[in-house]
């Protein structure tokens, strides 16, 4: 089996397999196209592009959320041929928005998952409490959404997706809304948090700077249609704390990641 | 290096905590506005009676054109043999109507909001004999059915049955996307999908058709029985209310008309109530803004 490293695997089975995949919507817009990717299991990946290059679009059709109209997505560390659906028990999702059910406390929301499956909240309090421990939030399990700050939202969405302990934890520009302080703060927290126990995690963002900072690979993406770019490989050491945001080593990769961003909008035009 | 100000981020949190909210409220001078609340529509109230009562004496209006209110007051104590019974029936069709149109148009809502098909199919009915005016369907309705209770009864249904139906269609229709995609890739049931998430959406639509159905039960059953007080068979408030008018019995005309009115009133302070109870904690619309 594979081990916990931070280390991209290249050798050995990618946890999931793109393969050629492409999307086209009911009105005849070609989102992806022959997109293929593999995602080592451990791996801290950053989708990269413009708006519009299909980066939601990608992470739709990996949580099973959307069907790619052509090429495959595999599992092919999982044993034996197991449907893609089967994955989902392992897949989280972090929403742009927090995505929060309004009418129910931190703790409903944070316990929704294990619930659907069944798990009584008796049954289900010490996960729960454990998950809003990660997010620095157990002391606010009896508050309702709207009494919380963008950021607190926003980790009571995260502490959602940890609640299952997931393998593979997707995120759609999950702070994209938020302000930079908070932003950064969240960008530790969840480096940390994923140092800890080692889930694979696929960023989808839209800043350089964000996509550096957080991962050890950014796949750069372009749109019209939706496709990769380039592939590059941040190899910068784990753990990564503030004072990687004024390192050489960290600018010379945004400068990399944002030429690479300028070639992908370019071409985008182009086409 | 770190950030002191991400500590604001639970800052803001723990100053809008609910604890804080309510002491705030006391502080601010909550009990006064409180206060307020009650005397103004009190003393409002009072003066409306006194400014009515002086007018009576004052131009020595007949009771037969109006009555003082202290004549109303009286009929209001010696009918109440009447007039007793009477609200009774009215309270009862009333509710029942509003009951059933609860179940009804949730249960039917339901049913629309997952199914296309019967959405096709049943929408337009629903619609048909929503704009179709009551008091048009009431004296077939009379003929139809044999007990003028029962006649009653449908045509308040009818009409209380609407606003729920759309509303709660609304509400359940208007489910966040996001939150849908989740329950699915948690592998929700279509049962759990409804249960936990489509039906909790809905309930402030629900409650806001609530609070219309409730008003228009009493208009509908009011209006019923006025085409059916016609026919000789009623017993409810409006048909005290014709019959007094018949008799120029207006001291006993206005009691009615204050007892229907005071049921109007009731009928919208508990389902806003209830409304409150049950949107308090969560809903924009029960929410206290600070300044
Ligand atoms: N449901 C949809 N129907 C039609 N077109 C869509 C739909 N969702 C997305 N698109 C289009 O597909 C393209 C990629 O969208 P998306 O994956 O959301 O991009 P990104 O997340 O990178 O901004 C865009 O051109 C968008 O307009
Ligand atoms: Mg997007």
């Amino acid at each position: 089996m594979l081990q916990s490293s931070r280390e991209p695997m290249t050798q050995a089975a990618p946890l999931i397999s793109l393969r050629h995949v492409s999307k086209r919507f009911a009105n005849g817009t070609l989102a992806l196209n022959d997109l293929s990717l593999d995602i080592a299991q451990g791996e801290f990946v950053s989708l990269l592009g413009p708006s519009g290059c299909g980066k939601s679009t990608a992470l739709r059709i990996i949580a099973g959320l959307a069907n790619a109209s052509g090429g495959k997505l595999e599992w092919p560390s999982a044993s034996g041929a197991t449907p893609v659906a089967e994955h989902g028990a392992e897949i989280s999702f972090v929403f742009q928005e927090p995505t929060l059910m309004p009418w129910a406390t931190v703790f409903g929301n944070v316990h929704l998952p294990l619930k659907l499956k069944g798990v009584s909240r008796t049954a289900a309090r010490d996960d729960v409490m454990a998950a809003l421990d990660m997010v620095g939030l157990a002391g606010f399990a009896d508050s309702y959404p709207r009494e919380l700050s963008g950021g607190m939202k926003m980790r009571v969405s995260i502490a959602r997706a940890l609640v299952t302990k997931p393998r593979l934890l997707l995120m759609d520009e999950p702070f994209a809304a938020l302000d930079e302080i908070t932003r950064f703060k969240l960008n530790n927290d969840l480096l940390h948090l994923w140092s800890t126990f080692g889930w694979t995690v696929i960023f989808v963002t839209h800043s350089v700077f964000e996509s550096v900072y957080l991962s050890n690979r950014i796949v750069v993406m372009a749109a019209r249609p939706g496709r990769v770019v380039e592939d590059m490989t941040v190899d910068a050491p784990y753990p990564r704390e503030e004072e990687f945001r004024t390192s050489s080593l960290y600018n010379d990769y945004c400068r990399k990641a944002s030429e690479a961003l300028h070639r992908a909008m370019e071409a985008s035009e182009g086409s | 290096m770190s950030f002191p100000a991400s500590e604001t981020d639970l800052g803001a949190g723990v100053s809008a905590s609910p604890t804080s909210l309510a002491t705030d409220g006391g502080r601010s001078g909550g009990g006064r506005s409180r206060i307020l609340r009650f005397a103004v529509p009190v003393f409002m109230l009072v003066l409306l009676v006194a400014a009515w009562s002086l007018y009576v004496a004052a131009y020595d209006v007949p009771h037969y054109i109006l009555p003082s209110p202290r004549r109303v007051a009286e009929a209001l104590v010696a009918d109440w043999s009447v007039l007793g019974p009477a609200l009774l029936v009215t309270l009862k069709i009333t509710f029942l109507a509003l009951l059933i149109a609860l179940v009804g148009g949730v249960a039917l809502a339901v049913l629309l909001s997952e199914s296309r098909l019967a959405e096709l199919a049943l929408y337009p009915y629903a619609v048909i004999l929503q704009v179709t005016p009551i008091v048009a369907i009431a004296p077939l309705i009379l003929i139809y059915v044999p007990s003028t209770q029962a006649a009653l009864l449908i045509c308040a249904w009818i009409v209380a049955f609407f606003p729920v139906l759309s509303n709660t269609t609304q509400g359940l229709k208007s489910t966040d996307h996001n939150l849908l995609d989740l329950f699915r890739l948690y592998g929700a049931s279509r049962w759990q999908t409804l249960a936990y998430l489509k039906m909790p959406n809905a309930l402030p639509y629900f409650l806001a058709g609530l609070r219309i159905a409730g008003g228009l039960a009493l208009i509908a059953a009011v209006v019923a029985e006025f085409a059916a007080g016609s026919a000789g068979a009623g017993s409810g408030l409006a048909f005290r209310l014709i019959e007094s008018q018949f008799r120029l019995n207006i001291p006993r005309l206005f009691a009615a008309l204050i007892l229907l009115s005071m049921t109007g009133v009731l009928i919208f302070a508990v389902t806003s109530f209830v409304s409150h109870l049950l949107l308090r904690r969560w809903h924009e619309s029960a929410l206290k803004r600070e300044v």
